[in-house]
């Protein structure tokens, strides 16, 4: 069970969070110019990485906010958390 | 007649506190402070379970939790038992009764007992092999297998106790109260550190507050008094918080543990009522110390496993701390010194010990010169090759070891004995540590695996970090006290410390007979019956990764996961196959360390309290009125109202028809309500939903469908647009908080240009849908001064009200097809609201109607339920709505996916109507639809969604997911069942007034 510093909140358990995914996939700005293949890059590929790895969550069950987290998937450990829209920490 | 095997009154016995228990229907009797362990120890019972597989008769082996054989029943047959339980652990109380498990009709006769005269024919992998042909036949052997597996029974009623759980927080957990936890705990609270100590026994002080080694000393003292001090001084120091009789479970990331706390178990019945039994602790720490300490291992000889044979250390604790005698003939078997200091204590007190069998070539430590002169006699570089006695131990027989340790040689000498304590030397309980994640390293010289590379902030002191003498423990304790808490002393840096150096090691992990191996029966695992031919026969056959050999011979797998016999295993697999331990690695140690009930796991989660449950503020009025109800999500609803003894079929039927003819009133207070406000909300509303919105007249409605960035429909509803820069957006009742969480991640994430705010305002209103060619008289008598005309209020719009003094908000829209408002109130007067709409009603019989009546009312008009008709796989298109689709738009969520190769497929499975050619016979829902009868395989071309009998049509409806239905209009397909195939034709989905003119009738 993690212990996440919520970039709004603080340290809270991790029960109080839910996982979202692959960060930094922006959705298409003009999806009907893309092809099939395009969108479906956009739409299924993702990456599940032994190692360092860019990922979504959500506080849920606190402020509901969006934020980004750079974790170890090998040993779970959470290298880095910040906010939407910021620059992820290089590596 | 029993023996009494009482040798001394120890201070942790009181002798005064006479206790009765029965073990096995027999009556004995013991003390306050014995464990049943204890107790049947001092009645000279030693026999108290049979093993796993062969049934041979096992007894009582260690005095901790890491107990494999005496494992019983306790209280059997009442609403408490509880199987499993190892004796060494429970503490006895006035009325305890236990039983052994695993054995019929006794422990003392028991037929399974036949398995060890067959045991040739189980070898490892037995199941495996035999029960592979025919493959048809698994069925049957299964069954006999399931009735002889499986230890003790579990509770057949309801458990009477509370359980609880708590969070914990702590700048330091220490984990085991033995001299080092103690040491640590003391420390870390004299820092202002919040500590928390906790030890799985009742007492403190491990094995220290025991040890008798007179040549052991702390600042002069014995370790045991000095220790006796030290615990005497934790009750004046703040910040210091101990809990005894609590395990730790599990150690996970984030320093995150859960630890069981016992609090009833030691006690009588009449005193276990209205309390908290067990309690769950999820301690989340800064800082953890681990001081679990070491498990003694034993030794792998030919029979090693009958009653009466012992771990050397758990005799010396009977002996020292509960003044019990294990045996009247002692014999220790040993690889090391400590099997002396259990001679000595069984010496001092006047109890025989016939013989030391020692596999080393000599020692010169104090406590092995002081066995010599107390006359006892030392085999030197002997090894056990067998034992006797079948239900106790009765005689051993020894032969000298050869130089290289793998063969005997000479003459076979016998030696009688009642109890043999075995010494093997020590095993950090590494245990905890690895759970965490953390990584061990094999240290060849001591022959363990020890704590190598931390991923938290913890250190593990005393034994459990390899230090096994109280020199080394409180030189390294310093050290990593200081590094881990920052200090700069600790109050154990002056401090003397005298030891008896041991100087001779000798390692085997498996002792040879005279006899060949395969003739011999050295047991590994205890628990599981596995021996060290099976592990050498499972080598033989080619497994090598541990974690293959442990499952193929079930080494490890028991209830204590091997935790006397791991360490043994490893080391015959690594000599037999001739590679280094360290390379082996060792098998996943998993939560938890001692197993735990299920009562602590769910803890105060029972019964109602399960999962939360929600009611709408009508909820009262159901009831009184006989609703019956259906979950739906978290919600409780109405699902229908029998009336003098109907069936929910006749029910639903009068409902049905009476909401058609008259009026009918449902509670649709469950369906999300998402209030959203800001200059971007139209701009919003067209990027989530697949129609416009951008034109949508204030105090007008729309139904909006939402999908997926797949294209998949995703939930489903009306938008009320309340001002310029207001909407009000309903959701289905289980997609509400989805809805709300996808809304928000768009937002947040793709769109925080937007000025669009959310929410989430389902449990402030309370609705009442009122529908029926009546319900417009009806709203007219509740709110006289609304001019409910078509012109003023028609079909899709909205008007703010007052009934009487409450304020509401009411939509024309409609999901049965009939003539309807939605009224909406503060939730605090939604039971007023209802109760005045069912006054005003009487006079056209307004009939309430539940969540069938409604999924009924929907499937005559050919409305989707999302979820129900759908599954994630279906487009608008395959739900025939190509018309809520935008063309226009430029993009929505979910629109580039509509003419996807996979998408756009004419053979996709497509929403229609089905008609059954008897109209009487109603579909199953879920039934599977093929176009041929005569043909096996057939293709499935589909499957029923939703079917009910319609009382307006009299005649039976269903809707269905066909593939390429969309062009099947009027075909003649089959839904075959079990005992008959039924014939259907496809049909339009909407079955009831297709041209909608009810809505304004």
């Amino acid at each position: 069970m993690f212990l996440i510093n919520c970039p709004y909140c603080g340290e809270r358990d991790q029960q109080e969070f839910k996982a979202g995914g692959e960060a930094h996939i922006e959705r298409p700005k003009q999806p009907t110019e893309l092809s099939d293949d395009e969108w479906a890059e956009y739409l299924f590929m993702r990456k599940n990485i032994k190692g360092v790895q860019f990922e979504r969550w959500n506080h849920a069950h606190g402020c509901r906010k969006w934020f980004n987290m750079v974790r170890d998937t090998s040993n779970d450990e959470i290298k880095a958390i910040y906010k939407m829209g910021e620059k992820p920490p290089s590596q | 007649m029993t023996k009494n095997l009482r040798v001394k009154s120890s201070e942790y016995i009181d002798e005064t506190n006479r206790i009765s228990f029965k073990f096995n229907g027999k009556t004995y009797h013991g003390f306050k402070g014995d464990t049943l362990a204890s107790a049947l120890l001092a009645n000279d019972v030693h026999l108290v379970a049979r093993s796993f597989k062969y049934h041979r008769p096992r007894g009582i082996m260690t005095s901790g939790s890491e107990e494999p054989n005496a494992i019983v029943q306790v209280n059997p047959g009442t609403n408490r038992t509880e199987p499993n339980v190892r004796a060494t652990e429970v503490e006895i109380y006035e009325g305890l009764e236990a039983s052994s498990q695993n054995c019929w009709p006794s422990v003392e006769f028991d037929i399974g007992g036949i398995n060890n005269f067959l045991s040739p024919f189980f070898p490892a992998g037995f199941y495996y092999k035999t029960f592979m042909w025919p493959a048809s036949f698994w069925e049957k052997y299964e069954f006999f297998i399931r009735h002889s597996a499986g230890l003790g029974k579990s509770p057949t009623t309801t458990d009477p106790d509370i359980y609880d759980h708590r969070n914990v927080h702590c700048d330091v957990l220490v984990v085991g109260a033995g001299i080092s936890g103690i040491m640590a705990a003391k420390n870390a609270a004299k820092n202002n550190f919040k500590t928390l100590l906790v030890e799985e026994k009742n007492e403190l002080g491990g094995s220290t507050i025991y040890e008798n080694n007179e040549f052991n000393k702390i600042d002069n003292k014995t370790p045991s008094e000095w220790l006796k001090k030290e615990i005497e001084e934790l009750k004046n120091i703040k910040n210091l918080e101990i809990k005894t009789r609590t395990s730790v479970a599990a150690y996970h990331q984030y320093n995150y543990l859960l630890a069981r706390e016992n609090l009833t178990d030691h006690l009588e019945a009449k005193d276990k009522t209205n309390k908290i039994r067990q309690r769950l602790l999820k301690i989340r720490a800064k800082k953890v110390i681990l001081a679990t300490g070491a498990l003694e291992r034993p030794l792998i000889f030919n029979n090693n496993d009958r009653p009466g044979i012992m771990l050397s250390s758990a005799i010396k604790k009977y002996s020292e701390f509960y003044g019990v005698a294990c045996g009247s003939k002692n014999v220790f078997f040993t690889n090391n010194d400590s099997a002396y200091e259990s001679a000595i204590s069984l010496y001092n007190k006047g109890i025989n010990v016939e013989a030391i069998i020692d596999i080393r070539e000599q020692s010169e430590s104090k406590i092995v010169k002081k066995v010599k002169e107390a006359g006892i006699k030392i085999y030197w570089s002997h090894s056990i090759v067998d034992t006797t006695g079948y239900k106790r131990l009765n005689s051993i027989s020894i032969m000298k070891l050869s130089n290289d340790g793998t063969s005997v040689t000479g003459s076979k000498i016998s030696i009688s004995c009642d109890c043999l304590g075995v010494a093997g030397g020590w095993t950090p309980a590494v245990h905890l540590y690895t759970q965490s994640g953390s990584k061990l390293k094999f240290d060849e010289e001591k022959k363990v695996f020890l704590p190598n590379q931390n991923t938290s902030e913890q250190i593990s002191v005393g034994s459990c970090g390899g230090d096994f003498k109280i020199d080394e423990i409180i030189k390294n304790l310093n050290q990593k006290l200081k590094d881990t808490l920052n200090i700069n002393e600790t109050d154990f840096d002056s401090i003397k410390v005298e030891i008896d150096q041991e100087n001779s090691k000798r390692n085997i992990w498996l002792l040879p007979s005279d006899k060949p191996i395969g003739k011999t029966k050295p047991f590994v695992d205890y628990q599981n019956d596995a021996t060290a031919k099976d592990i050498k026969l499972a080598l033989r056959e080619g497994f090598r990764s541990i974690e293959h050999v442990k499952r193929y011979t079930t080494t490890g797998m028991g209830t204590d996961q091997g935790k006397l016999g791991n360490m043994h295993a490893l080391g015959i697999i690594a000599d037999t196959a001739g590679v280094k331990m360290g390379e082996l690695g060792t098998t996943t140690f998993r939560p938890p360390y001692t197993p735990l009930t299920f009562g602590t796991i769910v803890g105060r989660n029972v019964g109602k309290f399960f999962d939360i449950f929600r009611r709408t503020p009508m909820n009262d009025w159901h009831v009184e009125n006989k609703a019956e109800f259906e979950n739906v999500g978290q919600w409780k609803r109405a699902w229908y109202y029998p009336i003098n003894g109907e069936t929910m079929h006749q029910a639903v039927q009068r409902e049905s028809k009476a909401a058609r003819e008259s009026a009918g009133i449902l509670d649709a207070s469950t369906l999300g309500k998402i209030d959203i406000q800001g200059s971007d909300a139209s701009e919003f509303l067209n990027r989530v939903y697949t129609n416009a919105w951008s034109k949508l007249a204030i105090g007008k409605c729309r139904y909006g469908l939402m999908l997926n960035e797949d294209g998949m429909v995703y939930d489903d509803g009306v938008t009320t647009r309340l001002g310029e820069n207001h909407y009000i957006m309903t959701t289905t009742t289980g997609g509400a908080a989805n809805v709300l969480g996808k809304l928000e991640d768009y937002l947040q994430t793709e769109w925080p240009e937007l000025d669009v705010y959310l929410t989430s305002v389902t449990d402030h209103y309370a609705t009442a849908s009122l529908c029926g060619p009546n319900s417009k008289k009806i709203l007219k008598k509740i709110i006289p001064d609304l001019d409910l005309s078509d012109e003023n209020f028609p079909h899709m719009s909205f008007k703010e009200s007052k009934i009487g003094n409450i304020q509401c908000r009411i939509m024309r829209i409609s999901f049965t097809g009939e003539h309807s408002y939605e009224i909406n109130v503060q939730a605090s007067y939604g039971k007023d609201l209802w109760e005045k709409c069912i006054e005003a009603g009487k006079e056209f019989n307004i009939t309430p109607y539940g969540t069938e009546t409604m999924h009924l009312l929907r499937a005559e008009k050919g409305f989707i339920i999302v979820g129900q008709d759908t599954d994630g796989t279906m487009t608008p298109i395959d739900l025939q709505m190509d018309w809520i689709v935008s063309k226009k738009k430029y993009d929505f969520i979910g629109k580039r996916s509509l003419y996807r190769s996979d998408t756009i497929r004419e053979d996709r499975k497509q929403l229609v109507g089905l008609l059954t050619d008897d109209p009487n016979i109603v579909l199953e829902e879920g039934a599977q639809i093929v176009s041929e009868l005569n043909q096996s395989p057939v293709e499935m071309l589909g499957h029923v969604t939703s079917s009910y009998f319609s009382p307006n049509l009299k005649k039976s409806i269903a809707l269905a997911v066909v593939r390429g239905g969309k062009d099947m209009m009027g075909k003649k397909l089959f839904v075959p069942m079990e005992n008959k195939n039924i014939n259907v034709t496809v049909a339009n989905p909407v079955f009831y007034d297709e041209k909608n003119e009810r809505l304004n009738a």
